[in-house]
């Protein structure tokens, strides 16, 4: 039992390092990953906002969770020596202007964490909270990316 | 020899003459038929002024009142900065002095009240398309706007492209002075997002490449250009498979309203703050521009071709 638990502890261990390590690694790939987790959670609350799906609460608030989770810490994954390579879409702004990029992911984070702590309960309080979110999402890519392709 | 010298002098004379005379001012010098007994609609020229995009350089960087059109927005191109200049009705620093002819030949010949051309930065080759009701209603909107004090800087543009007056060379060019022309094979909603797209909304100033002196390549009209601001691309919006071929005209029109792309990516850089112009359209003129822009010949990627 206690052999059993220590592999499954260590089995833990070594997949959480490793996790850990791809994103000290590559964290280009990391956040690129993280933003295509955004954009399927708003995909859910797109189809509902355009009638392609039916309101569901839970699964609105779901899509908000997931979607603050990567709004906390984002910021951290664009240290020195990460401006590019990978097909990155990060406009060089995001370096020279570091307290204004953090201050637009902040945004995202508190309208997220507000309709999390508010769940909508109607289709209207959704897209409400919808067109809050996107807003955050254009204010930051209007300046902070490059569109590439 | 002496003779030969008389005769280039003269030469040069007249061609700096008929240059002069090219380059200068094409003012409309009274107020076209239209105007005639046009009763203002202000609730249209708020569509308008949010078809137009003008808040986008007018009113403040970073400022979130969108009304107060203060100018001072960069605008960075091959030729040098622009400037968005202060438009709101402050008398002295704003437009609020100008009249309905001011204002006419501003948006339809580019061309200021003291006679000196405009850059076409200020994209009257788009807006000399509007409808003379549509540009009245525009500026009583305006006039409705708060008056804010404060003129935005100079435009720092090196020469010879500082010569105002050259610009008269490159309106002979490129601005033809033509309205509008609906297509009558077209359906109304088409014309409509015809319309809203080629005149005020100037999709093409952006979406279509440009030649070596700032010309629309009209060939190309909206299939993409490489940024003018300098980094990065502008997409191809014709119904090509490049464009815009795999979007319906729900995902088209849905874009303009929340800034979602079908793969729920959200759309920036620029086209942000076009966004939040468009999202203040409504809904079936969204949709107009959606059907106009399915309706145009697919075309291929234009900016690898227009980079130099």
């Amino acid at each position: 039992m206690i052999r059993q638990t220590t592999i499954a502890l260590v089995a833990t261990v070594c997949s959480l390092s490793l996790t850990v390590a791809s994103a000290n690694d590559d964290p280009i790939a990391t956040r690129k990953a993280m933003m295509k987790n955004v954009g399927a959670s708003i995909g859910v609350m797109g189809k509902m906002a355009k009638g392609e799906m039916a309101f569901d609460a839970i699964q609105a608030n779901l899509a908000m969770r997931a979607i603050n989770n990567a709004a906390i810490g984002f910021v951290h994954l664009f240290p020195e020596g990460s401006e590019s390579g990978g097909e990155t879409e990060a406009a060089p702004k995001i370096w020279e202007d570091m307290a204004g990029f953090i201050a637009k992911s902040r945004d995202m984070e508190e309208v997220t964490a507000e309709a999390i702590a508010f769940p909508a309960g109607s289709l209207d309080e959704m897209r409400e909270q919808l067109g809050k979110l996107g807003a955050t999402c254009k204010a930051c890519h209007e300046g902070y990316r490059i569109k590439k392709s | 020899m002496g003779r030969l010298v008389r005769l280039l002098v003269m030469l040069g004379v007249i061609a700096a003459g008929a240059g002069w005379w090219l380059s200068g001012p094409n003012r409309l010098d009274a107020l076209p038929a239209e105007a005639a007994g046009h009763q203002p609609d202000i609730d249209n020229g708020r569509l308008m002024f949010f078809a137009g995009g003008c808040a986008s350089c007018h009113a403040a960087p970073d400022s979130d009142d969108k009304l107060a059109l203060t100018g001072g927005v960069r605008l960075e191109s091959p030729f040098g900065a622009f400037v968005g200049p202060n438009i709101s009705p402050h008398r002295q620093d704003g437009i609020g002095g100008w009249s309905q002819l001011d204002f006419l030949n501003a948006m339809l010949r580019g061309v200021s009240p003291d006679g000196s051309h405009y850059y076409p930065a200020f994209p009257y080759t788009s807006y000399q398309r509007m409808r003379v009701a549509d540009l009245l209603d525009l500026k009583a909107f305006l006039d409705t706007l708060a008056p804010v004090a404060g003129v935005a800087p100079d435009h720092e543009v090196g020469f010879p492209f500082n010569i105002r007056r050259g610009l008269g060379l490159w309106k002979r060019l490129y601005l033809d002075g033509e309205p509008f022309m609906a297509d009558p094979a077209a359906s109304d909603q088409v014309n409509r997002g015809a319309y809203l797209s080629e005149g005020p909304g100037h999709c093409g100033e952006c979406h279509t490449p440009r030649d070596a002196i700032g010309g629309l390549d009209r060939s190309n009209w909206l299939a993409g250009a490489p940024n003018p601001e300098g980094k990065g691309i502008i997409p191809n919006i014709t119904p090509h498979a490049q464009g815009l071929a795999d979007w319906s005209e729900g995902d088209i029109a849905y874009a303009l309203e929340s800034g979602f792309t079908p793969d729920y990516d959200s759309l920036g850089g620029t086209m942000g703050k076009v966004i939040s112009n468009t999202a203040q359209l409504p809904p079936e003129d969204r949709a107009a521009i959606a059907a106009y822009l399915k309706s145009l010949p697919a075309l291929p990627d234009a900016y690898e071709a227009a980079k130099p």
